[in-house]
């Protein structure tokens, strides 16, 4: 919580402005904090008198854990149809550079029904430890199970991180698993530091704004992050492989599932745009449906996908598999022209580690043209059919 | 049958923007409306309802916050639901997703338990999804995330088909249980006028820490999260970039040129 000193105080009103969260009033003697007050600070920096501070309280708070205890970072590999995710390898090269700064283990944990193949092949992406738990009841993902095994081989190898992949299931295993150990878990991290102390420092945008936030689990182990596949560099594949492949057998009780499964299939229309080298995408600019063709058309044009950002996918225009951003897809194509999109920070970051960012848009003030390689400042009405016509006529 | 929606209030928009000079953050307004993710989790519950019969089946919407959050609670009544809760107290503030989860299984246990929970697949502030699975795991019952279609519903359990990106399970859950809907799940109704006038008297009740089975203060809000927000910044950037101004031959011509030279075409 925080505290104002009335001493000090002069009313100014800096503090309401700057709150983000509209959680400060001026009364007429005093300023009140609100119960939206989430804590960010910003106004104890902002206040050019010092009057604000965070009360002592959670100075002083003890941390509940021996830091020791807990060592390594551990990767939970999701296997589906007999290999493992893409994110697998993303989270294998990003635990690798946090350990470099503390010199423990990666350890990679595989989860599922005869598995122990794609253990193998984890085993070439440079984990210390793969570790294959393998049973028929775990041939399905169902969370509970899933929690249960993943509970027992924690408590056995104490790691201090667990990173897994933001992935649906990914995000449906990992709150359950947090909350059973009673411990922090950052969802959809875009990116990750270490530090010495072994304290994971989780980035990831936040309060749905234009703003990032280094998140800390400082006092309890192990910390949880569900990390968005396409963001981390893949680790390399080596010809030898860095480990063995141990298993793990979680115990019977472990195995018992209150969720039954009666199907489960492959989905239909597996379109990934997460995987396309060359991508179109329509933003607010793009009036409505009938318009958002010509977005299609440059994209087929150019032999790459058209995807949309939030509200396109909430008008009805664009299907929600197409949809760039952190409530959608995180993409990583070698090009990708957006039209008629501003920028908000949920789009910008799923898609800036794209190799070449063309945007075409109004306003050259948008966030947008800040992160693209090249910001065309203008209409897509114009200018859009205009390129369509040049690549069909073959000219530049 | 008692079914449980789980709502929250989230700013009507979430444009924040930064004074490029001082770095100092600005929020557009304080307007707030309710999460449009949880929409769908009340049409769930009520379509539920019409399929139980509205005197086999009582859906409670429940939801924290500061007190301002009654107003969502009012919305959930003009949709159709008979009751709802608020939890809400200072000690509550700054809680993350354990302390939030945690809060609202305190509640839920207080209210006397559900045999069906339901949530939005996430929230447009936080946008983690993590809030269901962990209230699953405090409340010790099974969940599904991403709920795509419920296909069938009977007074021991639910049938939901759930959507995980590459694979789709069709799964059975015994109640006590929670799911966590995907958008358009169902087509939500509006909030009636008629319900409106119908509903203007009921009380939306207020629980406090004083309320909870556990009212360890240290359990809950900002003590209760393991999770510490260490700095907000805004992110730079630092991309080299070329910026094409003129008319729209001109723009078209140097797009065309660069996908060209860069041998997209």
């Amino acid at each position: 919580m925080l505290k104002i000193n009335a001493a000090k105080c002069d009313l100014c009103g800096i503090c309401k402005d700057v709150c983000p969260f509209g959680a400060i009033d001026i009364k007429k003697d005093k300023v009140e904090i609100g119960d939206g007050c989430r804590l960010c600070s910003a106004c104890i920096k902002k206040c050019p008198k010092g009057a604000i501070e965070k009360a002592e309280e959670e100075e002083k708070e003890e941390p509940r854990i021996n830091k020791d205890e807990w060592e390594g970072i551990l990767v939970i590999a999701e296997c589906t149809g007999g290999k493992a995710h893409g994110v697998t390898f993303e989270l294998l090269g990003e635990a690798r550079k946090l350990s470099n700064v503390t010199g423990h283990n990666v350890i990679c944990a595989a989860i599922g029904c005869g598995i122990l193949e794609t253990a193998e092949e984890i085993a070439h992406f440079g984990a210390d430890r793969v570790i294959a738990i393998d049973s028929p009841e775990l041939s399905k993902f169902r969370a509970d199970i899933y929690t249960n095994v993943l509970e027992e081989l924690i408590k056995e190898i104490k790691p201090s991180t667990v990173l897994i992949g933001a992935t649906a299931q990914g995000r449906s295993l990992a709150p359950n698993i947090a909350c059973r150990f009673k411990t922090g878990l950052t969802a959809d991290c875009t990116s990750l530091e270490m530090k010495e102390n072994t304290d994971l420092v989780q980035i990831r945008p936040a309060f749905g704004g234009n703003i990032m936030a280094r998140i800390l689990t400082t006092n309890t182990r192990p910390q949880f992050a569900t990390v968005r596949y396409k963001v981390m560099d893949k680790a390399k594949r080596t010809d030898e492989k860095s480990c063995k492949v141990e298993t793990f057998s979680p115990s019977k009780g472990a195995l018992h599932s209150g969720i039954e499964i009666l199907s489960s299939s492959f989905s239909k229309e597996e379109l990934s745009i997460s995987d396309a080298e060359i991508i179109v995408v329509g933003g607010r600019g793009v009036k409505n449906a009938k318009d958002y063709e010509m977005i299609k058309e440059l994209a087929t044009l150019l032999g790459g996908q058209y995807a949309g950002t939030r509200p396109m996918i909430e008008a009805g225009i664009v299907h929600y598999k197409r949809q760039i951003g952190l409530s959608g897809r995180t993409v990583r194509p070698k090009l990708i022209i957006t039209c008629g999109v501003s920028g908000a920070i949920q789009f910008t970051a799923a898609m800036n580690a794209s190799e070449y960012i063309i945007a075409i848009n109004k306003d050259p003030d948008a966030p947008i043209m800040k992160i693209a390689n090249m910001a065309v400042v203008g209409d897509i009405y114009e200018i859009i059919p205009k390129m369509i016509d040049r690549i069909k006529r073959g000219v530049s | 049958m008692k079914i449980c929606v789980c709502i929250k209030q989230v700013p009507a928009s979430n444009k924040i923007e930064t004074d490029e000079k001082t770095g100092v953050l600005k929020r557009a307004g304080t307007e707030s409306k309710m999460n449009p993710y949880d929409l769908f989790a009340i049409e769930t519950a009520l379509r539920l309802k019409e399929k139980f019969g509205k005197d086999n089946c009582k859906v409670t919407a429940v939801t924290m916050g500061p007190m301002q959050a009654k107003s969502v609670i009012r919305e959930a009544f003009m949709m159709g639901v008979d009751e709802g809760y608020l939890l809400s107290d200072r000690a509550f503030a700054g809680a993350d997703v354990l302390a939030t989860s945690y809060t609202l299984s305190q509640g839920m246990k207080k209210i006397g338990g559900f045999d069906l929970y339901i949530c939005g697949k996430q929230t447009t502030d936080g946008d983690t999804a993590q809030v269901g699975p962990e209230l699953s795991e405090h409340l010790n019952i099974p969940h599904a995330s991403w709920v795509r279609s419920i296909d069938n519903a009977d007074e021991r359990g639910i049938e939901v088909t759930v959507e995980l990106a590459e694979v789709t399970q069709k799964i059975r859950m015994n109640y006590p249980c929670l799911i966590t809907t995907e958008k358009d799940i169902f087509q939500p109704r509006l909030p009636s006028y008629r319900r409106k006038l119908a509903t203007e008297d009921r009380e939306v009740r207020v629980l406090t820490l004083s309320d909870m089975p556990d009212n360890n203060e240290d359990h809950y809000g900002m003590s209760g999260s393991p999770t510490k927000v260490e700095k907000i910044y805004t992110p730079k950037d630092d991309k080299s970039r070329v910026v094409i101004e003129g008319d729209s031959d001109h723009a078209a011509g140097e797009i065309t040129k660069a996908l060209y030279a860069r041998k997209f075409i």
